[in-house]
């Protein structure tokens, strides 16, 4: 059984609300958003090379990593890590190279809900709707296609 | 997403836009409009690929509704239709797969590395 995504993007605000449990404590989810060898592992669309030139998870840390797809298209993505509390929280910005200027601000919240399990929360604020739109469909471009065929197979059901 | 799925109408404009927008160019010219209008020579700008061929996706975008076009003389610059944003909105469906299927990636991760910890 696998656990539900909740994803809220609401009418008027420029927020992105994203919330998600794990069958793993928080710290083993923490170390697998700070630790580069297994962040590479889930962060990228099925498929695709990730590189990660730098992900340095500390505060004043800065990040940059690119998607490449099988016929060699890159998105790059970067951001810095304003501050990171291990465990519990990763406050950091984000920037698709491809939509440069629009930055959005990432807050990872992690909480344990015992029993080996945990919660993760992310609130993303876009500095304009239009530019959280913008991002949605630009930002993410690495992992559309791969989206696409996901969404028909549902729409095949 | 306030539109009724059951409506033929809301669903052929849907496709145009979801087809229109399945390629990458097309989606970046988008998001390039998102943030005001622009020419042709502007748009074509970023991409290592012809003003001609540039033009021939701002036809697909207009007809999928999604740009248009101003007889503003020469400059002609494309605008971001209002329906396009509604159709962007409905992206979020894409954007919550895309976070699925990563969400599922990261579940592999944790059941290796929590077993790694207790063996």
């Amino acid at each position: 059984m696998t656990n539900p995504t909740t994803i809220t993007a609401p009418d008027g605000l420029p927020y992105i609300d994203i919330e998600r449990d794990f069958d793993a404590p928080a710290d083993a989810v923490y170390r697998a958003h700070s630790d580069s060898e297994l962040v590479k592992q889930w962060l990228g669309p099925r498929g695709y090379v990730m590189d990660i030139e730098t992900y340095d998870v500390r505060t004043g840390g800065r990040y940059r990593y690119i998607h490449r797809t099988p016929d060699g298209v890159e998105f790059a993505f970067r951001g810095s890590f304003h501050s990171v509390t291990e465990n519990a929280q990763i406050v950091q910005t984000f920037e698709f190279e491809g939509y440069p200027g629009v930055v959005s601000i990432e807050t990872l919240d992690l909480e344990d809900l015992g029993d080996g399990r945990s919660r993760a929360r992310v609130h993303a604020v876009y500095p304009t709707i239009e530019a959280r739109d913008g991002m949605i469909a630009s930002g993410m471009e690495g992992g559309l296609t791969e989206g696409y065929e996901q969404l028909d197979e549902l729409l095949a059901l | 997403m306030h539109d009724d799925p059951a409506d033929p109408a809301t669903d052929d404009r849907l496709d145009a836009a979801f087809t229109a927008l399945a390629d990458p160019v097309r989606r970046r010219i988008v998001a390039r409009l998102s943030r005001g209008p622009a020419t042709v020579n502007e748009l074509a700008e970023p991409f290592a690929i012809t003003k001609q061929a540039v033009s021939k996706h701002i036809q697909v975008l207009e007809h999928a509704g999604l740009v248009t076009r101003t007889r503003d003389a020469q400059r002609r610059p494309v605008h971001l239709a209002p329906a396009a944003l509604e159709a962007l909105t409905a992206w979020i469906d894409t954007y919550r797969l895309i976070h699925e299927q990563r969400f599922r990636s990261l579940d592999d991760v944790l059941k290796r590395t929590t077993k790694e910890k207790e063996s």
